[in-house]
Parts: C-alpha cells; structure tokens; sequence
C-alpha cells in the first residue's frame, strides 16, 4: 500500500510539471517560483531543526563503544573505535560520515537447521548506501557548473575522472549508472526482503522513489532526450544571481527534472533525511570517552540540599559526647 | 554541557557551503554572461534544423563519424533533401570556421570537451 501510494505521488510529481509547462504556460512558476520557494523551505527548515536540536542538552558521555577504552598504560587502547581525545572523535566521526562504519558492522540473523541461530555479516546495505551517498555527492558537485560563469577547473576534474571510461557520446558518467543501481537495489530490498518489508512505511519509499525519478530524468535529459543546456544555465546563472530569467527553448522534461529537485529540497526538513545533518550528532559517535578523566556536569541537576556527617556531627556533638557516642572529631 | 556552540559552527560551515555558488558567482562578476555565437557564413541553413542542431549536434558528427570510419558512406542526405559531405572538416568548419567564437563559446561555457579536436585540425589555426 505505501509503495502503491509513493508510486502515485511521484506520477502526480511527475504530471504536475508536465501540464503546467507543457500546456498551461507555467514556465516562471516552475523556473522560478517553485525553486526558490523549495531552496528558502530547505534552509530555513534545515536551520530551525538544527537550532532546535543544540537546545538539547547533553548531559553525560555514552560510552558505548565498540573497542577497549584508555585505560592503564599497558592495555592497549583502541584509539579509533573508544577514543578519548578530541582529534580521535573527529577521526571516529570521519569515518561514519564518510564511510557508514556503523553500516559496515551490519549483521544478519537467520534460523538455521537445527533449529540453530546464526549471526552472520551482511555488507550488501552497506555497500548500496555508500554506492547511493557517493554517486549524489558527486551528481550534486558536477551540477556547480550550471550555476557557475567560468566553471572552476575542479569541477572539470571531477567531470573528466567521472567520464574515465569514455563510453559513448556524450561520455557516460560512472556515476550516473552506480546512483540507479544502487537506488534501484535500495528500493528493491525495501520490496522483497520480508523484514523491511515489514517496517517499511511511506517515507522509506517515497523519498527513494523521488531520487530515482530524479536520476531517471537526469539520464533521459544528457544522453536520450537531448535539450539545449546553453537555455538551462542560464536559468540557472539567473536564479544564483537573483535576476531570474526563463529562457523559452527548455523542454518540459527539464521542467520534470527541476520540479522534483524542488519537491526533494522542500521535503527535506520534515524527513527522514535529516540523517545528513543527524549523522554529525549522532551521541555514541562524537562524544570522546573521557568519563573517567573529567566531570560531567548534567546542567538540570536540582540543587540537592545535602546534610553530611561531618555537619550532622558538629550538631549534635555535644548530645553524642554525653550518650558517649564515638566522634569522629572530639574537641 | 551544551553542545550548541559547535553546532551552531557546524551549521555555519554547512550554509557558507550550500551558499557557495551565490559567493563564486559575486566575486567572479560574471554571472550575466551569455555565450554570443558569432556566425560568418552566407549559408542560409545548415544540415539540419537549428533547435535540433543545437541540443543534438554531437549525435549528429557521432553518427557520421561511424558511417564514414567503418561504412565509408560519406553522403548525408540532408532534412531538406540537400546532399552533404559527412566531414566535420569540410563542410561544418567550412561555414562555421571560427571556432573560438563558435564551437568553444557553449563548450567553455557549459565545461564540455569535446574530443573531436584531438585528431581533427582547424583549418584557420593552421594556415
């Protein structure tokens, strides 16, 4: 049901463009409108959640970790997995970013024969969402030329180690063919693997089907239904600059194009995909475990009235001297 | 312990990236250039219809270029019935022979390079 449902949300996604440019003359609402509408949704979401995150406090360490933490001089630390200074989190946490570390511990529990459990390694989601994470980035990076007068050479760089292979005219990006897989293989274990099946809701699969109709129409627009992307950057060069233009030569598959990356930019803030910004706070990950060598203070601690021994003595001293009570200071 | 001020430097990092563009494109000063193809040819029309030429041209030489290499066919029977050599030499550089001002205008602007230049010479640099 919530993969019927994705399904018809992107069609209507799709056909929304479709008619508006194709029939109704909607350039400029969908040129311009809808993109900085989605572009200002995206910050100031992105922004407000964020804030709202840091007013959170953080009261102590999580020291679930999965290695030996420092501890006496001849037991050997495992500085990348239970580190206790600064520059081991930021190494800890370049590794999840850039790498899913967590992901690449992912295991799989079967019932076997016997009936006997086993706990065996799974690294296919792994290996799909780096696929997916790093073909996006690049996808994303590459797209700076549309939005940049001159194109800076780094872009060129990465344009031509994409384009390695020199397959076909225009040269087929590497990446444009791992995103599709990958997504494809993302969607496709959402489907057929009963377990994710089962915690599947409408905003797994939406947001992977809105990405594979993203690549799709990329695809389609650079190497099938060709249009004239002299017209597209400067639509694009218009709305970095602020001085919108449309020119009148752009297809409405483009329109489809820019639509959904408007629809994904919007919807960014009130989903899932806040994991980007999510990743970098993740508490078991960028906290150093230094528990034992400094005090953390929980900032809502109530100001407990305490009333010590040493108090309690000098209170009632004299009464315990009398009952002939042993005092731990006697004057 | 809050852990806001790192965050709140963190999300500035991100904005001053995803704002990038709006910061290259001030400095450069560029942002309203046009690519301004110069044409210098007393040719009325080319081998083919000019919205088709301008996003599909590098089916169309792609295409001549197998026919010609592997087929030796060398006539383009062109939209109009007009017979054309499939020469991007000859007949494409013999009407739209300044390069600079025509083919490398939309290449530099859109950061496409094209390898056709790697084998093929430009008649005027040569000259």
């Amino acid at each position: 049901m919530s993969v019927v449902l994705s399904l018809f949300a992107i069609a209507v996604l799709v056909i929304l463009p479709l008619i508006g440019t194709g029939l109704l003359q909607l350039e400029y609402l969908f040129g311009v409108i809808i993109p900085y509408a989605a572009i200002i949704l995206f910050l100031v979401g992105m922004i407000y959640r964020i804030l709202k995150w840091a007013n959170v406090p953080v009261p102590f360490r999580i020291p679930t970790s999965c290695g030996q933490q420092q501890s006496l001089s001849w037991i050997k630390q495992n500085e990348l997995d239970n580190p206790s200074t600064f520059w081991g989190t930021v190494k800890r946490m370049a590794l999840e970013v850039l790498f899913f570390r967590s992901l690449f511990r992912n295991t799989k529990v079967e019932l076997r024969e016997g009936p006997r459990i086993s706990y065996t390694s799974d690294k296919w989601l792994w290996l799909g969402a780096l696929a997916f994470h790093w073909s996006f980035l690049i996808i994303f990076v590459r797209h700076f030329k549309f939005f940049a007068e001159p194109v800076p050479i780094w872009v060129d760089t990465l344009q031509l180690l994409d384009g390695f292979f020199q397959i076909g005219l225009p040269i087929i990006y590497v990446t444009d063919a791992v995103i599709l897989a990958a997504l494809t293989y993302l969607f496709l274990r959402r489907i057929f693997n009963p377990l994710v099946r089962y915690i599947s809701l409408i905003n797994d699969y939406f947001p992977l089907l809105l990405l594979m109709g993203i690549a799709a129409t990329g695809i389609l627009l650079r190497y099938f239904l060709k249009t004239d992307i002299v017209a597209i950057k400067e639509l694009g060069m218009g709305l970095i600059s602020l001085h919108p233009v449309v020119p009148d030569n752009i297809g409405a598959l483009f329109y489809i194009h820019l639509f959904l990356v408007s629809v994904l930019f919007a919807y960014f803030p009130f989903s899932k995909l806040m994991h980007m910004p999510g990743v970098f706070l993740s508490p078991t990950r960028n906290m150093a475990n230094n528990s034992r060598m400094r005090r953390h203070i929980n900032p809502w601690n109530y100001p407990v009235k305490t009333h010590t021994y040493e108090e309690y003595e000098d209170e009632f001293r004299d009464l315990m001297r009398a009952a002939g009570l042993p005092l731990e200071k006697d004057k | 312990m809050q852990d806001k001020s790192k965050i709140v430097i963190g999300l500035l990092i991100f904005l001053v990236i995803i704002t990038f563009p709006i910061w290259y494109n001030l400095a450069g000063g560029k942002a309203t250039y046009r690519p301004d193809l110069k044409y210098v040819t007393d040719a009325k029309e080319c081998v083919a219809p000019t919205d088709y030429m301008t996003s599909n041209h590098m089916d169309l030489l792609n295409e001549w270029r197998d026919e010609v290499v592997r087929d030796k066919d060398r006539v383009y029977m062109s939209f109009n019935g007009n017979k054309y050599d499939k020469s991007l030499t000859n007949t494409c550089l013999d009407c739209h022979s300044n390069k600079a001002d025509f083919c490398d205008k939309c290449h530099d602007y859109m950061s496409v390079d094209p390898y056709c230049w790697d084998c093929h010479i430009i008649p005027e640099e040569v000259h």
